[in-house]
């Protein structure tokens, strides 16, 4: 990859990570026991995440990226290894607090937008936005996706790339700490993947959120500053970017 | 407005058939509960008012005759308040209008009118005048029947003698808020009546001058009313005491008790079935709703919402429904409330007529319809808590569809795809179907129960009054009489039949229990008066045993052959141990029977009679009337036909409201049971259906196999229904059954085929709603969003 020549924003081709440790896993395992075959999504990840860290994560359908993400999401919990968030172990949260932490914490957007059809967008923003402490409004989180002329459109009303621009709107309107995405870009076209990427780095910049992208986009990955391939449950590779690529410059 | 609330909204909007339908059947229930509770407490209030303003005596007796001091002894009884003693003659009345001699009950007022127990409440005209001769009150259902004011005179018959009588006033009494001729079966207003005179006059007319002959008294509600009984009794027993009784063996107080036990239970039992189908309507809803908003649950727990605040959300959508429906129920029944009270209060002619809705009534029907609500939660808010979020975002594994036993018999070449579709959808998902089953079974059955009252009266009638007692008029002596004079009555030209009959009162002992009763000795070979077991067979009377109405077999906890203590309380009053030698299933009353020679010689007494059963030639009908009036012996006449007619027709309309009542409920269950389950297999199938469409599937063909399936739920839940429908009725009869009247549990055939046609109708009115909206199924739409 060529460096490019100049940068808008200085901070975005500072390949350095920050140094805070925000997420720590450590032999991270998980196996489905379905039937009379275990399946082993997770074998044993370590892993670190820093605060203002940019990651991407690759991989094969099935090699366990959704699962990883699900784990440090406080969704699901491994079978073995633990998870620490800021030196707390999320692994032996309750559900309680495992609800508080994503209420406080944690932005999702899932690989199927899951937005709730009976919500327009605004209002699928704001069932976010209500329970959070410091959010955006509903209105300018649309605005960062470049939706607000969709605003008041339910679900049914929107084509596959808004809706997942909503979903989008709805993880960064909290201004989480953590921002989690689960191939974001998947249904959308050229431009609109690069305003949603446009969106989640500038989460990711101007806030320090902690953002982990999953794609199967080997090209979205320029933009990290750390690539993490999986490959059957375990971490095959990590790559980091000496020189990061605005999202706008990406080649598809 | 929060999203989330903005969000159940639009979930109760998107769901507003099924909604509506649910929160009708709430409604329903909760309009019964508050009607039926309503009404009992504005009867109780106006009863309870009416009572104790006119000093409504606890304890009555009659007796033959004692002097006036004998009443200051009964006042001496301890726990005694007050006595009143009186003058109480039967009369006849020759009334122009009609052919045939009417009775009645003339009782003396006391000589300062305000005076006494039981005191008459004047509604026209003025108290009779001691000082004047021949001045009545009439009461007025009598005086309404023959259109009677003051100033008309009557021509009666008393003691034997001729009196012209005149009308000054029409009167109520709480003694005769029911007015039952002494051994009638029914109240009937136009041929027996209830008269006051001065006790003066009254004396005068029966020969008891400085003398009583009934007697009634008020007891402090802490004393023992056996025991007052008993000493009563003893002292009353040289005057001829025929038995003291209390309110719960006083014809009419009886009466309005059962009737408001009868309201009692229909404030129970219907409201708990109509609220039971309704928290199982809501059941099934929600967990279908839950099903389908799997993924939306995840995504809200993802993003931090607590358990909690899920299931109030959730909650929250149950309880619109539910408090809709309360809210709708209790104005329905606060209307119907109305209507029921006035029809009570006009049919009893309580002067005070109180209406009192109370604030109790609604916070019961609250609670009531917020528990149907957390009934219909129950499982569907734990199974939310239990939604792992990153399960529940993974699209569902294809449903895991096998074989159906159809095809593992080899059976399926029978059958055409659609039908093998529907066939493993059932199988797939049996207890969908068996709730789905024993919703709409339930309907059926609320139809058969709705049916069974009418059904039970009639057969009542007909077995007691068709089969039973074949008799067309019973003739009441003034006095027991030799036999003989059955034959002057079966010598009157027009008399088909005579057949003799005595009553006596008694006291049955069993152990601890006793009641009161009038023993009926009748010929063994009675053809008018027969008495029948359950199935129509005769029941024998076998020399001096007894035979007993069933009821009293449980009064008295008796079995047949046991040994009963008679006490016969007039005459001699003699006393023995009788055998019981069978029981008879009669449905209306209770009472005793023996062989009537061995009546006779229980009583010391030759061979004599009370009265007589007449079967009579209805051409002949009017002079055979005219000869009977001729006759100062007969006291009383009872025409059986007549007096039901007149009953029926008094009950009539209680009888069509509730009716109508019950169809119109039943049916908005039907619909809302029926509809629901058609809805919701909409809803879950509705990206399957789309997909057969896109595929080329017509509209027709799709709906065959979404309808399909509700048409053999239906027909599989109508027999099913027929059959909790004949289990309620049963538990019905046992729960409103009265030692006044039983029900019989007789369905009619007609009952369980309108019920089937109701369920079809509905089923069908709710097929062609569902069919509309798959003919209008978005393809678009319902194929791209994932619900
Ligand atoms: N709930 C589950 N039950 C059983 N197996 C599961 C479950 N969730 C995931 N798996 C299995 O775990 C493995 C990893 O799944 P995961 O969803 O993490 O893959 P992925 O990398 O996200 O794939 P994709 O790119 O297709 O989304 C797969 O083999 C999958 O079948
Ligand atoms: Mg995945």
């Amino acid at each position: 990859m060529i460096p490019p020549e100049s940068n808008a924003e200085a901070s975005s081709n500072d390949s350095t990570p920050p140094s805070e440790i925000v997420f720590e896993l450590k032999g991270v395992t998980k196996v489905y026991n379905l039937g009379t075959v275990p399946v082993h999504a997770l074998r044993g990840i370590d892993l670190q995440l820093y605060s203002g860290d940019f990651v991407v994560l690759l991989g094969h359908s099935g090699s366990g990226k959704s699962t990883l993400l699900n784990i440090m999401g406080g969704l699901d919990s491994p079978s073995d290894g633990k998870v620490l968030y800021r030196n707390q172990e999320i692994t032996k949260f309750s559900e309680r607090e495992l609800t508080f932490y994503r209420r406080e914490h944690v932005g999702f957007v899932f690989q199927f937008y899951n937005l709730i059809p009976s919500l327009t967008a605004r209002e699928n923003v704001a069932l976010v936005t209500e329970v959070a402490e410091d959010p955006l409004r509903p209105e300018e989180a649309l605005e960062l996706v470049g939706l607000s002329h969709r605003i008041d459109h339910f679900p049914s009303q929107l084509s596959g790339g808004e809706q997942q621009r909503v979903a989008i709107a709805r993880a960064i309107a909290k201004q989480p700490h953590v921002l989690l995405c689960d191939e974001p870009t998947g249904a959308l076209d050229v431009q609109t993947g690069i305003d949603v990427l446009e969106a989640i780095s500038s989460i990711n910049r101007d806030l320090g959120t902690t953002t982990a992208v999953i794609t199967h986009n080997a090209v979205i990955a320029d933009m990290a500053h750390r690539v993490i391939s999986l490959a059957d449950g375990q971490i095959s590779d990590v790559k980091i970017n000496d020189s990061r690529i605005p999202p706008a410059e990406l080649k598809w | 407005m929060k999203a989330l609330d903005r969000k159940m909204l639009r979930d109760l909007a998107a769901m507003k058939g099924q909604a509506v339908a649910i929160g009708a059947v709430v409604a329903c229930g909760i309009a019964v509960f508050v009607m039926a509770n309503t009404t009992l407490r504005s009867l109780e209030a106006a009863r309870g008012n009416y009572y104790t303003n006119n000093r409504f005596a606890d304890l009555f007796v009659s007796l033959v005759r004692a002097p006036e001091t004998v009443a200051d002894r009964v006042a001496e009884i301890p726990g005694v308040l007050a006595v009143d003693h009186r003058v109480v003659e039967a009369l006849t009345l020759d009334l122009d209008r009609m052919p045939e001699p009417v009775s009645g009950l003339m009782l003396s007022l006391p000589d300062t009118p305000d005076s006494g127990l039981n005191m008459v409440h004047l509604r026209q005209g003025r108290l009779p005048d001691k000082y004047h001769d021949g001045e009545v009150l009439v009461s007025e259902p009598f005086a309404e029947a023959h259109r009677l004011v003051p100033g008309d005179t009557l021509n009666t018959t008393i003691r034997g003698r001729r009196e012209k009588l005149t009308v000054v006033g029409v009167a109520l009494s709480p003694e005769y808020v029911i007015q039952l001729q002494p051994g009638g079966i029914f109240p009937d207003n136009s041929r027996f009546g209830v008269f006051w005179m001065s006790r003066r006059q009254l004396e005068a007319a029966a020969d008891m001058e400085g003398a009583f002959n009934n007697l009634t008294a008020r007891i402090s509600p802490n004393a023992s009313e056996d025991d007052i009984i008993d000493s009563i009794d003893r002292l009353l027993e040289s005057y001829g005491g025929t038995g003291a009784y209390g309110r719960e063996d006083q014809y009419s107080a009886r009466f309005v008790d059962d009737e408001i036990k009868g309201l009692r239970t229909m404030g129970v039992i219907p409201p708990s079935i109509f609220l039971g189908v309704a928290a199982f309507l809501l059941n099934i809803s929600l967990r279908r709703i839950l099903t389908l908003q799997r993924e939306q649950i995840a995504v809200l727990k993802a993003f931090g919402y607590t358990n909690q605040e899920v299931a109030v959300h959730y909650g929250k959508l149950i309880s619109s429904i539910v408090i809709g429906g309360a809210i709708a129920g209790s104005l329905l029944g606060t209307w119907l409330a109305v209507g029921m009270t006035d029809m009570y209060l006009e049919f009893y002619r309580f002067p005070v007529q109180i209406f009192s809705p109370a604030a109790s009534v609604y916070i019961a029907a609250l609670i009531l319809s917020m528990i149907s609500g957390t009934v219909g939660m129950l499982g569907g808010i734990s199974a939310t808590v239990r939604l792992k979020p990153a399960e529940a975002m993974r699209p569902a594994p294809p449903t895991n569809y096998k074989q159906t036993i159809v095809e593992r018999l080899g059976l399926q070449r029978f059958f055409s795809q659609a039908e093998r579709m529907v066939i493993r959808e059932l199988e797939r998902r049996p207890i969908k179907a068996a709730l789905t089953t024993v919703g709409i079974a339930f309907v059926c059955a609320i139809l058969v129960v709705g049916r069974f009252g009418k059904d039970s009266i009639d057969y009542l009638i007909d077995f007691q009054f068709n089969t039973a007692e074949r008799d067309d008029v019973r003739v009441q002596l003034v006095e027991a009489a030799p036999y003989r004079a059955l034959h002057e009555f079966s010598s009157i030209p027009g008399v088909l039949t005579a057949e003799p009959f005595r009553g006596i009162p008694a006291i049955l002992t069993h152990g601890p229990r006793s009641k009161r009763i009038g023993i009926t000795g009748i010929a063994s070979d009675n053809e008018l008066f027969r008495l029948l077991d359950v199935d129509g067979n005769e029941v024998p009377l076998e020399g001096e045993g007894l035979v007993l109405s069933s009821v009293l077999a449980e009064t008295l906890a008796l079995n047949a052959g046991d040994e009963i203590e008679v006490q016969i309380l007039e005459g001699e009053r003699p006393h023995r141990t009788i055998q019981v030698s069978g029981f008879v299933d009669d449905f209306a009353g209770t009472a005793a029977y023996m062989s009537l020679p061995a009546l006779n010689q229980f009583l010391r007494e030759g061979r004599s009679i009370s009265g007589a059963y007449l079967l009579i030639d209805p051409v002949r009908q009017n002079s055979v009337f005219r000869a009977l009036k001729e006759r100062p012996a007969v006291a009383a006449l009872s025409l059986k036909k007549a007096t039901i007619d007149s009953f029926m027709e008094t009950i009539a309309e209680n009888i069509m409201r509730m009716r109508m009542i019950n169809i119109i409920f039943a049916s908005v269950i039907a619909i809302g049971v029926v509809y629901s389950s058609a809805r919701i297999s909409f809803s879950e199938r509705g990206r399957d259906l789309a997909t057969l469409r896109v595929i080329g599937l017509t509209k027709g063909e799709v709906s065959g196999i979404l309808l399909g399936e509700l048409a053999v739920l239906t027909i599989i839940a109508i027999p099913l229904g027929h059959f909790i429908g004949y289990m309620l009725c049963l538990f019905l009869s046992k729960a409103l059954e009265t030692e006044m009247y039983r029900m019989p549990m007789i369905i009619r055939p007609e009952t369980y085929g309108v019920a089937a046609v109701v369920v079809l109708l509905a089923s069908l009115a709710s097929a062609l709603i569902v069919r509309r909206k798959i003919d209008h199924l978005d393809l678009v739409t319902a194929l791209k969003v994932r619900e």
